[in-house]
């Protein structure tokens, strides 16, 4: 399933476009609070980015830029900074992720908010890329 | 309606045109290898087309029209590969060619 395609044009497309898709991927993870798109589209298309150099190129630079562990661990960090991030504001007595709540000096309720959101799609998007990224290790035998 | 937007339009209906053929040729032929032919080539082309004669409108800025170039530029790459993928995998597997006569 990974490792070398054997076909010249597949192999050459795949490592040129492979940096434009996890690029492709951060914009839309960081246009998620304000415009269409999201951590979750964006952590799809980030790990688009990974998985491609699994499926087209060979094994030593696939698993050189993206780790088999990297999946899980990008996952475990994902889920904790979205949970930690979002009950943030709970101590500070607001909602569950209702930033405005958080003072940080003279920033306005709408700034702080669209902020704290900015943190959370980046959380969102890194246990996405995660789940992505282990779901395929575990079907192609990489992890147990 | 300037010239120019004229011109564009007419691009996007010859796009969406050949983007018209390609989805009927995707249904009414026979086999894996025709229907490829079909619709990489013409896909393609109406891809190109319409985002070319998008180009052309004047509500296109510059942040907008780089967009439309990526647009262009990443299927014109893409979609020919997948396609190359999708035909070689068949052949490989022993796909048998359409022929008129059942063999």
């Amino acid at each position: 399933m990974t490792g070398e395609y054997p076909s010249e044009p597949v192999r050459v497309t795949s490592g040129v476009l492979t940096p434009f898709v996890a690029m492709f991927g951060l914009y839309i993870i960081a246009h998620g609070h304000y415009g269409p798109g999201g951590g979750f589209a964006g952590g799809v298309v980030l790990a688009v980015g990974a998985l491609l150099p699994r499926l087209a190129l060979p094994e030593r630079i696939a698993y050189g830029a993206v780790p088999a562990f990297a999946g899980a661990l990008s996952m475990l960090v994902g889920v904790l900074a979205f949970l930690l991030f979002g009950l943030l504001p709970l101590l500070a007595g607001g909602a569950f992720l209702d930033y405005a709540h958080v003072g940080i000096g003279e920033v306005a309720a709408s700034r702080l908010r669209y902020l704290g959101i900015l943190v959370v799609e980046v959380a969102v998007g890194l246990a996405v890329f995660g789940a992505m990224v282990l779901i395929f290790d575990v079907l192609a035998g990489r992890v147990r | 309606m300037s010239a120019l937007t004229a011109v564009g339009a007419a691009l996007v209906s010859v796009g969406v045109a050949f983007l018209a053929v390609s989805a009927v040729g995707l249904l009414r032929l026979p086999d894996l290898y025709t229907r490829a032919h079909g619709v990489a080539k013409a896909e393609t082309l109406g891809l190109i087309l319409v985002f070319g004669g998008l180009l052309l409108f004047p509500q296109v800025d510059f942040a907008v029209a780089v967009r439309l170039v990526a647009v262009i530029f990443f299927s014109v790459v893409a979609n020919p590969t997948a396609v190359h993928a999708i035909a070689r995998a068949a052949r490989r597997e022993g796909l048998g060619v359409w022929t008129r006569e059942p063999s």
